[in-house]
């Protein structure tokens, strides 16, 4: 038992109790810390397969973004965890069921068919350039497109999720210019038909004061 | 048993990882949150098994894959929780037996 094989026990170990830990933590915070721990030992042991950059790309875009964006959302939006929890292990056997069924076929079928036990040799090329770089070539000369590709996906994902979440303040005083384009004449000025002169209006009827009111304010 | 770690070893981890994942949405089925991040772990699962082949097999396609994956899984999870703050905003819930309003 070599110091590899006891790292990757070590790993596995700690990556499969944080995801245990993700899918029946009481609350959702601690949910979303165990999948930080997840995914870093996942990193460690990407880094046993000598993946050394999409480890570090895991580390910083998992842990550093999109964790980081999970745990904003948990607590921005105010949840009501309890209300969530009741009979939360009341599928558990049939879970269980599915989820050992699941374990169990694949590793049998990978036992069987799979057993490689060491890795091609790198070439002496492949050795002297790194992972990082061989990595790099391959997506900038062979996977050139689909790189161009998975920006646009990028933006587009951007694009979607502003627009998703973009709320106008009520009390803004921002006018929108396309609106102001859109105004017509006729929603702003009324024009009225109307006869060039009035006709004249009758005569206001003589005040009637009777003698006795002038007789009451004299008093 | 703790000879060499084989591909069989890696492979048997992400297949474990994944059934794992299944049975947090078996338990998870009403909070919308944990769902996701259930399905994070699926896609961590499978690109384990991308890399261990990639390693195994000398071959660099696999690695590839995983980033290009990466660039989905993150896109996914931005709008996944656009949409779940937009639908916590007009619902004021996250509970997935409360969104039935598009019912027949």
């Amino acid at each position: 038992m070599n110091s590899t094989t006891a790292l990757f026990y070590v790993f596995s170990a700690v990556l499969l109790g944080a995801a245990f830990g993700v899918i029946t933590a009481r609350s959702t915070v601690h949910a979303a810390l165990y999948l930080v721990l997840a995914f870093f030992s996942a990193a460690c042991v990407w880094m046993l397969l000598k993946a050394e950059f999409l480890a570090i790309a895991l580390v910083l875009v998992y842990v550093g973004a999109v964790m980081v964006l999970f745990l904003f959302v948990v607590m921005m939006l105010d949840i009501n965890t309890d209300s969530l929890r009741p009979n939360f292990w009341r599928h558990f056997p049939l879970a269980g069921l599915v989820g050992a069924l699941i374990a169990l076929e694949m590793t049998l079928v990978l036992r069987g068919g799979f057993d490689l036990g060491v890795a091609k040799a790198p070439t002496a090329a492949e050795l002297s350039l790194g992972n990082t770089k061989l990595l790099g070539i391959e997506i900038y000369t062979q996977y050139l497109y689909p790189l161009q590709l998975a920006a646009v996906l990028l933006l587009v994902a951007i694009i979607a999720a502003i627009a998703l979440t973009l709320r106008e303040r009520k009390d803004s005083h921002h006018l929108d210019p396309a609106q102001q384009m859109r105004a017509k004449k006729a929603d702003r000025v009324r024009l009225v038909k109307m006869a060039p002169t009035r006709a004249p209006a009758p005569p206001p009827p003589p005040p009637t004061a009777t003698p006795d009111a002038a007789a009451t304010e004299k008093r | 048993m703790f000879g060499n770690v084989t591909l069989s070893h890696f492979l048997s981890l992400g297949a474990i990882l994944f059934a794992l994942s299944v049975i947090g949405i078996f338990l998870n089925r009403r909070n919308l949150i944990v769902l996701l991040m259930a399905i994070e772990l699926m896609l961590l699962a499978v690109n384990l098994n991308f890399i261990a082949f990639s390693h195994y097999l000398g071959d660099m396609d696999g690695q590839v894959f995983v980033f290009f994956i990466l660039t989905v899984a993150a896109a996914e999870a931005a709008i996944g929780l656009a949409i779940l703050v937009v639908l916590f905003r007009n619902r004021a819930s996250i509970n997935v037996q409360e969104l039935d309003s598009l019912k027949g």
